[in-house]
C-alpha cells in the first residue's frame, strides 16, 4: 500500500462550507499526523461539527480539498476508505428497541475486519448493559455505545464528535480512557469539543477553531505558552480602571478587561504584584478582589477573542 | 461467510427484532386484517335475504295488506299512524312507508337512491297485486349460487390480502425510514462501509418473513372460519405475495427516499393508497369505473395483487395466466428500488 500508509492522516485546504447565508467554514487548512489526537476546540456555531463531517465524507465541501489516508472522497471506492474509518457523531440515536449488543453486531457486520464484539463490550464496560434495549440506556451509556460502534470496524482514523457533551464526570472520563487505550493501538484521533480540559487532557495538538475559521493552531503546552504568562491574574477594582493603565507595568504581557474586571497575562507575579498595587493606588482606587490561576486553553481563547469559551 | 452475507443478514435481523419489539405493530399488521375479515364476513354472510321492513299507515285496507304481507313472509310490517310511518321512513328505521285507500290503489313512500328500498317495494307490490289477482305467465326457474368459491367472502379474502401488504409494507417502511433519518441513524449509517443496496434489500427480506405470516393468517382464518379454499397453487399465491410485498416495499423506499417528518411521509403515504383503497377492486369490482380509467386501475400495483391472487384462489388460474399482472408488480418492485438508490437522503 503506497500512498495510504505513509504521509499525514488527514490533509486539508481552504475548505469552505455555507448554508445558505451562512458561512459555516470560512477557509479551514489542517494537517493530522498519523498515531495523534488531534483537537478542534471552539464554542458552538464556530464550523467545528461542519468541518468534522466534511473530513468524515459526510458534507460535501464548497471548496478546498481534503485527503483521508491518501484518498479524496467521491473519488471512487468510497467504502473502501470507509473500512479504515469509525465515526461518532453528536447526537446520533440508534435503533430504540434493539439491544446494546444487537446494535454492536450489526455494525461489526459493515466491516471486513474489525474487533470482536465482547472485547468492545469489554473495554466501554458495557457488558452488564448487553440485553438492555437502547431505548433504556442513560445518556453516557449511549455515548459509550456510540464510541463502541465506531471503534468496532477496528479503525485507523477515528472521529468523535464532542464525544463527552452531556456526560457526567465520571463517564467522560470513560470516554477518555477508551480514547487512551486507542490510541496506545497507534490509531489516529480527531476529535471536537467545546471542553477546554478535555482538549488539554487528550488531544497532542489543537485547532482553536472560531467563526468558521482556524485562529490558533499547535499542542496545548505551545498555546498556553503563548500568552507569555505564569499566572493569570483577574482583579476587581473599586472604581474602574482604564485597562492601560495595567499593560505597561512590569512583569504584565497582556491586559484587558472584561465584565468590569482586569484580566492580566502575568509572567513575574513577584514583579507585577507591587507595581499592580502601587497603580491602582496612584489612580485612586482601591482592590475589592484578586484571584491567580494558572493559564488555560480558555484563557487562550479569551485572549484570542475576547470572548468566553463556553458561552452559550 | 461473505460480508455481504453478514451485513444483509444483521440488517434483516435489526428489521424484524424492531418490528417484533413494537406491539402496536404487530397488532396492525396481523390483528386487522383478521378483524376486518371477521367484519365482513359476518356482514355479508350468506343468509336468506333479508325481509324489509315495511310501515303501513293505519287505514281501511291496512289490514288486509298487513295480511298479505305477513301470510306471504315478504315483509315486516308494522302498522303506524301517517305521521309516525314518515318519521320511521325518515330515520330508516323501515325501507318504506305503503298506504292502501282503497284495494285499486297502493301509494309508496321511499327514497329511490337506497337500494333496499326499491327492492322492498318491487317485493312488496308483487305480492299484492298477486293477492289482488295478477296473474304472472312465465314459469321461474332460479339456481341459488352459495357454494364455496363463488360468495363474497370468496371474492374479499385475496383482496384483503392485497391491501393487507400494501398497508404493512407502505406503514412500515415509511414510519422506519423517516424516524431512522429524524434521529441520525441513517447518517451514522451512511458513514460505515455498509452497501447502500444492503440497507434497501434488508427491507424487502423482513417483509418477506412478515408477508409468510400475514398471508398464512388471512388464509387459515378464511379456511376455517370461512370455508374459503385455495383452487389454485399454493405455490403461486406465495409467489405472488412475495412480487407483491417487494413492488409495495419499492413504492414505499421511493416515497420515504427524501422525506424528513412523520408528518410529510404519512401525508404521501395516503395520497398514494387512497386511490388504490377505492380503484382497485378490493371491496367490489372495480369493472364498475368507465371504461377509459380501466388501463390506468389496472396499471395499479394492487390492481395487479388482488386480480393474480383472485384468479389462483377463486378460480385455480395457472400462473402463466396473470403474467400480466406479475409484470406490473415486478416492474414496481424494480423502479422503487432503483429510484430509491438514486435519490436516497441519508442525512
Amino acid at each position: 500500500m503506497p500512498s495510504s500508509t505513509s504521509g499525514p492522516a488527514i490533509r486539508c485546504r481552504g475548505l469552505r462550507k455555507s448554508f445558505a447565508e451562512v458561512r459555516a467554514v470560512a477557509g479551514v487548512d489542517l494537517e493530522v499526523r498519523r498515531g495523534e489526537c488531534f483537537g478542534l476546540l471552539g464554542p458552538n456555531g464556530a464550523g467545528k461539527t461542519t468541518t468534522i463531517e466534511i473530513l468524515e465524507g459526510l458534507g460535501v465541501a464548497d471548496g478546498g480539498e481534503v485527503e483521508i489516508l491518501g484518498q479524496r472522497w467521491g473519488g471512487g471506492d468510497e467504502r473502501a476508505l470507509r473500512q479504515r474509518l469509525g465515526v461518532c457523531l453528536q447526537e446520533t440515536q440508534l435503533a430504540d428497541r434493539l439491544t446494546v449488543e444487537e446494535v454492536l453486531r450489526l455494525f461489526r457486520s459493515f466491516y471486513e475486519r474489525g474487533r470482536d464484539v465482547e472485547e468492545v463490550l469489554r473495554l466501554l464496560e458495557l457488558e452488564p448493559k448487553r440485553r438492555a434495549a437502547y431505548v433504556k440506556l442513560s445518556g453516557g451509556q449511549r455515548q459509550r455505545l456510540a464510541v463502541a460502534c465506531a471503534l468496532v470496524g477496528a479503525p485507523e482514523l477515528l472521529f468523535l464528535d464532542e464525544p463527552t457533551t452531556g456526560l457526567d464526570p465520571q463517564a467522560r472520563h470513560r470516554v477518555w480512557a477508551v480514547i487512551d487505550e486507542f490510541r496506545r493501538q497507534g490509531g489516529t484521533v480527531v476529535l471536537t469539543t467545546h471542553y477546554m480540559e478535555e482538549a488539554a487532557q487528550l488531544c497532542d495538538r489543537l485547532a482553536i477553531m472560531d467563526h468558521g475559521r482556524v485562529i490558533a493552531e499547535g499542542s496545548p503546552r505551545e498555546l498556553i505558552a503563548s500568552l507569555r504568562a505564569d499566572q493569570i491574574l483577574e482583579l476587581e477594582p473599586t472604581a474602574s480602571l482604564d485597562a492601560g493603565v495595567f499593560a505597561a507595568l512590569p512583569g504584565v504581557s497582556a491586559a484587558r478587561q472584561q465584565n468590569g474586571r482586569h484580566v492580566l497575562s502575568v509572567r513575574d507575579v513577584g514583579a507585577a504584584l507591587p507595581a499592580l498595587l502601587e497603580a491602582i493606588q496612584a489612580h485612586g482606587s482601591a482592590v475589592k478582589t484578586l484571584e491567580t490561576h494558572q493559564p488555560t486553553l480558555e484563557d487562550v481563547f479569551v485572549s484570542l477573542t475576547g470572548r468566553e469559551l463556553r458561552d452559550e | 461467510m461473505s460480508s455481504r452475507r453478514v451485513e444483509l443478514w444483521q440488517l434483516t435481523l435489526a428489521r424484524l427484532r424492531e418490528f417484533y419489539r413494537e406491539p402496536g405493530a404487530v397488532f396492525w399488521v396481523f390483528g386487522f386484517p383478521v378483524l376486518l375479515a371477521v367484519g365482513l364476513g359476518i356482514a355479508f354472510r350468506n343468509q336468506p335475504p333479508e325481509r324489509p321492513r315495511v310501515a303501513i299507515v293505519n287505514g281501511p285496507e291496512a289490514a288486509f295488506a298487513a295480511d298479505v304481507l305477513r301470510a306471504g313472509d315478504v315483509a315486516e310490517v308494522v302498522l303506524v299512524s301517517d305521521d309516525e310511518a314518515a318519521r320511521q321512513l325518515r330515520t330508516g328505521e323501515v325501507a318504506l312507508t305503503l298506504a292502501v285507500p282503497e284495494r285499486a290503489e297502493l301509494r309508496f313512500r321511499l327514497d329511490p337512491t337506497r337500494e333496499e328500498a326499491r327492492h322492498a317495494r318491487d317485493r312488496v307490490e308483487a305480492a299484492l297485486q298477486r293477492a289482488l289477482g295478477r296473474v304472472d305467465p312465465a314459469r321461474v326457474v332460479e339456481a341459488q349460487v352459495t357454494e364455496p368459491g363463488a360468495r363474497y367472502i370468496d371474492f374479499l379474502l385475496p383482496g384483503l390480502i392485497g391491501l393487507n401488504l400494501m398497508g404493512s409494507s407502505m406503514w412500515g417502511i415509511g414510519y422506519a425510514v423517516v424516524d431512522a433519518r429524524r434521529r441520525r441513524l441513517l447518517k451514522r449509517l451512511a458513514a460505515t462501509p455498509m452497501r447502500r443496496s444492503s440497507f434497501m434489500l434488508a427491507f424487502v427480506l423482513s417483509r418477506l418473513v412478515f408477508l409468510v405470516v400475514e398471508v398464512a393468517a388471512l388464509l387459515l382464518f378464511g379456511a376455517l372460519v370461512f370455508d374459503v379454499t385455495v383452487h389454485g397453487s399454493l405455490v403461486a399465491v406465495a409467489g405472488i405475495s412475495v412480487l407483491g410485498a417487494a413492488a409495495f416495499t419499492g413504492i414505499a423506499l421511493a416515497v420515504a427516499a427524501r422525506v424528513q417528518s412523520i408528518e410529510a411521509v404519512s401525508g404521501w403515504m395516503n395520497l398514494i393508497m387512497l386511490p388504490m383503497w377505492l380503484l382497485s377492486g378490493t371491496f367490489f369490482s372495480y369493472a364498475r369505473f368507465p371504461e377509459v380509467v380501466q388501463p390506468f386501475i389496472r396499471a395499479l400495483p394492487l390492481t395487479a395483487i388482488n386480480d393474480a391472487l383472485r384468479a389462483v384462489m377463486s378460480r385455480g388460474a395457472p400462473v402463466h395466466s396473470v403474467a400480466l399482472e406479475l409484470g406490473v408488480l415486478a416492474a414496481f418492485a424494480l423502479l422503487g428500488m432503483a429510484w430509491a438508490l438514486r435519490t436516497f437522503r441519508w442525512q
